[in-house]
């Protein structure tokens, strides 16, 4: 019985495992032509640092949408004909996209609590782990007895070894 | 008091997913064109391909700037809406966008047409200049050519009541008193 489901386990994953290969859907390839080695290297860094404002999770490097597309043909067009550096494309979309067309938001005052809100919310909860479990360490008191208590069990063990 | 802690806490966390609830949860993007002038352009028109329009030429009313496509679903949805709106007297012009001529136009016929006239913008780029990322897409422009309103989506008669028509009514107004200035 348990050889049974050891052996369907294993025919599961292996389905599982060629379903993972298929999945990486790639982005519609374009024969993109430049004039300079540097612009392709400028085009890729700034597919992945524009996001794609349908799938609003991917960047345009990633998205199959139609205005990822057209916003790749876009950079291809400032950087070949324009002959825009890396700001000025990022100055375009940011002018007509807003802020939010940025896949790594920028670091301002607003942006901040995105930035570091979850490692301060880490640390946080490391700091109240590290306060409970301090509470809970059985704390050991040796006081010693009291001088009363001291007369009283002499008293009890000369009382025991007189009878 | 401490062991009401975690209590406290989680009766703040449900007050709080309690008002998202009724929060409006807009994932559209916050447009950067707000209060700016419409781009440059010169296109086509739909119905007369020889004719040439450019950003000078929409000056000179208020009105709602369409961006469509019949290959776009909501777009038909929202389509009898617009004729509606039109034969009310609202301007409307629209932005024929990433189409084809012969598809659009035979749209138009079956479906009715609310437009002035229609700019063609068969690439896309005039509506990468407006960050339209979808269809459909409507500003609204005062006479002057200034955008000064968007809405992402299909326009009905809420959109149109709430947002759109307040707005609509004061740059007419505007545009009553520069004119008469």
């Amino acid at each position: 019985m348990i050889l049974l489901i050891k052996r369907s386990c294993r025919s599961l994953l292996s389905v599982f495992a060629l379903l993972l290969l298929l999945t990486p859907a790639q982005a519609v390839i374009q024969a993109y032509e430049f004039d300079e080695p540097e612009q392709r290297e400028m085009f890729n860094r700034l597919n992945e640092e524009l996001r794609c404002p349908m799938c609003q999770n991917q960047s345009i490097a990633d998205s199959n949408a139609p205005i990822a597309q057209d916003l790749r043909r876009e950079v291809h067009r400032l950087l070949t004909e324009e002959k825009a550096d890396e700001e000025t494309v990022i100055e375009f979309m940011l002018a007509r996209y807003g802020d939010f067309v940025l896949y790594r938001p920028k670091m301002e005052a607003r942006t901040l609590v995105l930035w570091f809100g979850p490692l301060a919310l880490l640390l946080l909860g490391l700091f109240i782990l590290f306060r409970l479990l301090k509470r809970h360490q059985p704390q050991v008191e040796d006081q010693g007895l009291s001088e009363q208590d001291q007369a009283a069990l002499k008293n009890i063990l000369n009382g025991k070894d007189h009878d | 008091m401490k062991r009401f802690i975690p209590l406290i806490v989680f009766i703040a966390f449900c007050g709080l997913l309690y008002v998202g609830l009724f929060m409006d949860s807009n994932t559209d993007l916050p447009s950067p064109l707000l209060d700016k002038p419409l781009p440059e352009f010169s296109a086509s028109t739909l119905r007369n391909p020889e004719k040439t329009v450019t950003e000078k030429e929409l000056a000179g009313q208020v009105f709602l700037l369409n961006v469509w496509g019949s290959w776009c679903p909501p777009c038909k949805i929202e389509h009898p809406y617009l004729v509606n709106l039109a034969k009310q007297g609202v301007n409307i012009i629209g932005v024929n966008y990433k189409d084809e001529r012969d598809n659009a136009l035979t749209w138009l016929e079956r479906l009715g047409d609310p437009y002035q006239y229609n700019i063609v913008d068969a690439e896309g780029r005039f509506g990468i200049n407006l960050g339209v990322y979808g269809a459909p897409e409507t500003f609204l422009v005062d006479h002057n050519g200034v955008i000064r309103y968007k809405h992402v989506g299909i326009v009905d008669r809420q959109v149109w009541e709430d947002d759109f028509k307040p707005r609509y009514q004061a740059l007419e107004k505007a545009m009553q008193e520069d004119v008469t200035q």
